[in-house]
């Protein structure tokens, strides 16, 4: 119960870009070990590295590289976030106005991402 | 509204709770229900107000997990169906039910050195301050701070590190230092750039969204990590 009580001051999107932030970036943290370490069988066990490539052909593999990428551009977004808000000193109507903006490029480049694929 | 009763919970001491049936009436606030219970049900309640109109900051309590002025909070605003729980504030020590020892929290105020450093005397004529210049207006923003601890509680940062001098503080040292009239810059910097300073903040923003008088502490720390990284820089060059 304590906990529970402790959420509801917490609900706001400030809070929740904070802790998206965060979570994301302790599950690269904890991805990259492993990543290295299967670049490295290139060097070291080729042919193993050959039965991992294969791995990614599977669909639980594909979901979880989604769930990577995922982590990879919320932790970027997050952090250029973080940056603008502490280092760029806008008033808020800026931010709403730089924040239609990148969405508004987001869209046009994915619309053109779309047309090309 | 009239025959409606609500549910309150009040949490008294680190476990203990206590449940009250208050009558509900129109444009009650929170404060209202707080001091029914003390008036009509337990005479030991300890809670404190004083002024009831938003602007001594003395009635900040836990509504429902949330920070609030609890005289300028109407509690059908709060009322989870017609129940709720009161606490203390969060982060500061509790004295007795719903009073919390402010110390701390006044301690932070003159650790940051968000204390006025004056260079003229009474001898000295007034300095003019041109209320449009960019720093007077950055001063500006800060200054209706009632010192209420509202976003002292709703700092996870405080919560995590008790030697973090916490929104309030360092917002009132980003006003001096935009203030023409105040002489303290390099203590000021100094103080806000240590250890529990500025840099302990992870902009998650709670002190802002509950600011009952809708100031921005969160706007202000990011100034002072500005200016103490420019200075640091500065310092470094020279």
């Amino acid at each position: 119960m304590r906990v529970a009580k402790g959420i509801t001051s917490r609900a706001h999107p400030l809070w929740l870009a904070y802790i998206l932030h965060r979570l994301s970036g302790l599950g690269l943290a904890l991805f990259l070990p492993f990543h290295f370490w299967v670049l490295a069988l290139a060097t070291t066990d080729p042919e193993r590295l050959n039965g991992f490539l294969s791995l990614t052909e599977a669909g639980a593999v594909k979901l979880a590289e989604f769930g990577l990428v995922f982590l990879l551009s919320v932790h970027m977004f997050g952090g250029l976030r973080l940056m603008a808000l502490e280092f760029l000193p806008w008033t808020p109507a800026q931010k709403t106005l730089a924040a239609g903006a990148t969405a508004g490029s987001f869209l046009v480049a994915t619309l053109f991402l779309i047309q090309a694929i | 509204m009239t025959s409606k009763t609500l549910k309150v919970t009040v949490e008294r001491g680190a476990d203990a709770q206590c449940q009250f049936e208050v009558p509900a009436y129109e444009s009650q606030t929170v404060l209202d229900v707080v001091s029914w219970i003390q008036q009509n049900a337990d005479p030991t309640l300890s809670y404190r107000f004083a002024c009831r109109v938003g602007m001594c900051g003395s009635c900040a309590m836990m509504v429902n997990g949330v920070p609030r002025w609890t005289c300028r909070t109407h509690i059908s605003k709060v009322l989870d169906g017609d129940a709720v729980t009161i606490g203390p504030l969060r982060n500061l020590p509790v004295i007795k039910d719903l009073a919390v020892d402010m110390d701390p929290f006044f301690d932070k105020w003159v650790a940051a050195e968000a204390v006025h450093h004056g260079a003229l005397t009474r001898d000295d004529p007034i300095a003019p301050v041109d209320e449009r210049s960019e720093e007077r207006v950055t001063a500006n923003a800060g200054i209706e701070c009632i010192n209420c601890s509202v976003c002292y509680a709703a700092c996870d940062t405080v919560a995590g590190n008790p030697d973090y001098l916490g929104p309030a503080a360092l917002q009132r040292a980003w006003t001096l230092l935009n203030d023409a009239k105040d002489e303290g810059r390099v203590a000021i910097l100094d103080a806000v750039s240590g250890r529990g300073g500025c840099h302990n903040c992870h902009s998650m923003g709670s002190c802002t969204t509950y600011c009952p008088n809708e100031l921005d502490p969160m706007s202000a720390i990011a100034g002072l990590k500005r200016e103490t990284a420019k200075s640091f820089f500065k310092r470094r060059r020279s």
